[in-house]
């Protein structure tokens, strides 16, 4: 095999484990780290948490994917595909932590491309569609804040592997976030225009954050960075009206199916497809 | 003993010399993701890699480019690890790696920030920070957008010169 250059080693064939299907195509992301669940450590739980973390990331990554060719400027679009990728890599590492902890073996391929929207339990904020940029710069403010706040917390987790992800997770998180933090405080404090979409998109957001919040305490703390934001941007702090349901308990919006079609076809079409 | 001292040595130096996937002017130790290679009792070489970003694209590739120069170079057992813990930092660029980055009219990264544990502070006051022009050297250059064409780096102008350029980011 020649490593002259990536994309002629690409078309070579493997004669390893290596796979190339689906558009994530690449072997194990946790190949060769020591898969033990230590002691005291509830498996089953460890696997909910890491699935309902990597579902969080699939789906916005694939939001955020849909911005490619829409964004209003090349640079937003590379950064918008960049914080995809970042989550999408999060969520390859979390289902296969989760596969190997549940005890079903179940690779990452298996919960993004197998499971219909009832089994995902991303929070409904990720699932709804991008809307304007405003709108997925509120969201992705809320969504980083928290996850950046909950993944420096699980850098403390008794799992190492669940820990290490976390620690890694935190340096790109915050990049995600300070990009968000900017592009509000842009727009919010841009024109009447900007700051009128703005004022929509929080009001769109604040039904869902309830969602966020409800298992792990890092509410103060996002909330803090949320008002530092929208003070500096001259937004008010959104009501917080919330909605019922959870899709951290399977229940979703009807944007979701439609999402994880598109994300799923080809794999479900070829389920035994190598590239 | 003496012999699997030396080997140990050689195939070390064979998977340093793997070339990056997206940084071809880098090797992977050049980079510093290439963690640790050691040879076994029972001969097999065990190379640990640890990815740069979670979503990092040439973490397969890189695998597959050290384990088949190993197997080029005669070893036939070739084992290799990911190692998450600690996380990649930009400090583990070599001078060497900081060289040759600039030669390809990339800026290399500063100092990564020191991360105390606890929350993570947002900083919305714009930072003074200067990334000198890697082309011409002038200091006075801007941000134009903190991603680029990979995960590893972010797009800044030249306002001397006018190019654009290329900058790895801190992290």
């Amino acid at each position: 095999m020649s490593d002259d250059h990536v994309y002629l080693t690409l078309a070579e064939g493997h004669d390893d484990d290596t796979r190339w299907a689906y558009g994530t195509g690449f072997e194990d992301p946790l190949h060769g780290v020591d898969t033990t669940v230590p002691d005291g450590v509830d498996a089953g739980e460890l696997a909910d948490l890491c699935v309902t973390l990597a579902d969080d990331a699939l789906v916005s990554a694939q939001r955020l994917a849909e911005w490619t060719t829409r964004a209003p400027e090349l640079e937003e679009e590379v950064a918008l595909a960049n914080i995809g990728l970042d989550l999408l890599g999060q969520a390859r590492l979390l289902y296969s932590r989760a596969g190997q902890v549940d005890g079903t073996g179940r690779t990452e391929d298996a919960y993004a491309y197998f499971r219909d929207a009832d089994g995902f339990r991303n929070v409904r904020l990720a699932e709804l569609p991008n809307g304007d940029f405003a709108f997925s710069v509120v969201r992705l403010l809320v969504f980083s804040s928290w996850r950046l706040a909950h993944f420096e917390r699980l850098t403390a987790h008794r799992d190492p592997v669940l820990a290490a992800i976390a620690a890694k997770g935190v340096k790109e998180l915050a990049y995600h976030r300070q990009y968000a933090a900017e592009w509000a405080v842009r727009l919010g404090d841009g024109t009447e225009e900007s700051h009128r979409r703005m004022r929509k998109a929080q009001e769109q957001v604040a039904p869902y954050l309830g969602e966020l919040f409800t298992a792990y305490d890092v509410r103060d703390e996002v909330v803090a960075v949320l008002r530092q934001v929208t003070e500096a941007a001259g937004l008010p702090m959104p009501v917080y009206r919330p909605l019922p349901g959870s899709g951290r308990s399977g229940e979703h919006t009807e944007h979701l199916a439609p999402l994880l079609a598109e994300l799923q076809g080809v794999a479900r079409a070829h389920p035994e497809a190598t590239w | 003993m003496v012999i699997t001292l030396l080997d140990a040595r050689r195939a070390r130096r064979i998977a340093e010399q793997v070339p990056d996937p997206e940084l071809p002017m880098l090797t992977l130790a050049d980079l510093g993701v290439l963690r640790d290679v050691s040879l076994t009792e029972d001969g097999t070489v065990v190379a640990s890699l640890t990815p740069t970003y979670s979503g990092c694209p040439a973490m397969a590739e890189m695998r597959a480019g050290v384990a088949a120069r190993l197997r080029d170079a005669g070893y036939t057992r070739v084992e290799i690890r990911t190692v998450l813990d600690p996380p990649w930092t930009s400090d583990w660029i070599t001078p060497d790696g900081r060289r040759k980055l600039a030669e390809h009219g990339i800026a290399p990264p500063g100092a990564a920030p020191a991360r105390p544990a606890g929350p993570v502070p947002l900083v919305l006051a714009p930072t003074r920070r200067s990334v000198p022009c890697p082309r011409c050297g002038s200091a006075d250059t801007e941000e134009t957008s903190r991603f680029a064409a990979t995960s590893c780096k972010a797009l800044w102008r030249c306002l001397a010169c006018r190019e654009p350029f290329e900058y790895v980011k801190e992290i």
